[in-house]
């Protein structure tokens, strides 16, 4: 590596402080919707560089991929579909000064009781370093998700799954089984083609690699799930591949088996180990890289069909008869 | 600790807008965007929290917090917006 030496970070901090806060204030001021979406996708970014800017490279790459990238493909498959709904004029005069009045008293409460905290605030950083060579992981928040916090985690994929499930649910009876279709958008462009067949082979290594690289560096399964996912929905965009049915076997076994494992080890962790969620001391590392690999994987699976919707979604999309024929057949 | 601060009180008018964006305007994916802003402010607050300074090793607890949040956040847009379009659909039949 040259010897460069890089400008001081404090020099970015107002820049980057006030261009977050005017896109925001851009963002809830706009009465256009759709620009308010592909706004709020760079909002997303610009989130994550001012991460970057506070040391937490583990929050800043999950923002710029799932805040950012998958959140923006949701909100604009959404925007499409839902049609170009218009904004009532803002309510009248009486209900924004009250409404502003509301904002300003939790302003202050929220600003008193943020100052209010002790300085320096508290913090686990000793107890996580004393423990963490146990975990033979080297990146501390790694560390708290699959060790020292492995319920929220745990917890958290668990409310992945069900989303999907919840998600599915919503589909229209008569396509259960069918493929989701949220992501057909007319024919797709040929710049889109291209980039499907171009993106998701570096897509899938920088993927894996950052499930494999979560260990001792910024990383993790739902930042490698999500690249993964991302890679699966540009494919479906570009209409070179289609979701997997909903019924198909193989794909919910997808978004239970990280969980599911999850919660197997956890269990059996009360009886060889100490303590539910407790890792036997000689098979910690590879107990959680197990967990890990099966967490990708299921995150990947299941961001993805979260982004690809139910089976057939209600509204416009579908060319067949909708509704009231099948109004008659449901129970 | 400027940068402390600053990034705290950013996060602070974050969730303030957001309350507001969320309160004035009708549309579900505006008021979607505007949830995601308020939350957007609470991580930023709890960033701002964990940094403790350049070249100091920032607290990781609130940093895995966070990300369980974004993740959280996500599921609960994307089951929002089929809520949406299915409401949608049923005043559409009426």
């Amino acid at each position: 590596m040259p010897d460069v030496s890089l400008p001081d970070p404090h020099w970015a901090d107002l820049p980057l402080g006030f261009a977050l806060l005017v896109l925001a204030l851009w963002l809830t001021w706009t009465q256009r919707d759709r620009a308010a979406v592909i706004g709020f996708t760079g909002y997303g970014l610009l989130v994550a560089i001012a991460w970057v800017r506070l040391g937490s490279m583990d929050v800043a790459l999950t923002e710029a991929a799932l805040g950012g990238g998958l959140m923006g493909l949701l909100l604009l498959t959404a925007a499409a579909r839902l049609g170009e709904e218009t904004d009532q004029p803002a309510p009248g005069l009486p209900a924004r000064l009250s409404i502003a009045l509301l904002c300003l008293g939790v302003t202050l409460v929220l600003a008193a009781v943020v100052l209010g905290l002790p300085s320096p605030a508290p913090n686990l950083v000793a107890p996580v370093a004393s423990h963490q060579a146990v975990t033979e992981l080297g990146n501390p928040v790694a560390a708290v998700l699959i060790a020292f916090r492995a319920v929220d985690t745990m917890l958290e994929s668990v409310v992945l799954a069900l989303a999907v499930i919840v998600l599915w649910s919503f589909g229209a009876d008569r396509a259960w089984g069918a493929r989701p279709r949220a992501l057909h958008l007319g024919p797709p462009s040929p710049a889109l083609v291209f980039l499907g067949r171009l993106l998701p082979p570096a897509g899938l290594i920088v993927g894996v690699h950052l499930f494999w690289t979560g260990a001792d560096h910024p990383g993790g399964p739902f930042q490698g799930g999500a690249v993964l996912a991302a890679m699966a929905a540009l494919l479906w965009l570009a209409r070179l591949g289609e979701p997997p049915r909903v019924s198909d076997g193989l794909t919910r076994l997808g978004i239970v088996v990280g969980p599911l494992l999850f919660l197997l080890i956890g269990l059996a962790g009360a009886v060889i180990a100490d303590a539910f969620l407790d890792y036997p001391e000689a098979l910690t590392k590879p107990l959680i890289l197990l967990i890990e690999a099966a967490k990708t994987l299921s995150v990947a699976v299941a961001l993805a069909l979260l982004v690809a919707g139910p089976p057939e979604l209600p509204g416009p999309m579908p060319p067949r008869q909708s509704g009231r024929a099948a109004k008659g057949v449901t129970p | 600790m400027t940068a402390q601060f600053l990034y705290g009180g950013a996060g602070l008018i974050l969730f303030v807008l957001g309350l507001w964006s969320f309160l004035v305007h009708a549309p579900l994916l505006r008021k979607l965007i505007a949830l995601n802003i308020m939350g957007g402010g609470v991580f930023h607050v709890l960033i701002a929290v964990a940094y403790r300074g350049d070249g100091v090793t920032p607290d990781p607890v609130p940093h895995a917090l966070v990300l369980t949040g974004i993740v959280v956040a996500v599921s609960a847009t994307a089951l929002a917006l089929v809520l949406g379009a299915r409401l949608q659909d049923e005043q559409r039949q009426g």
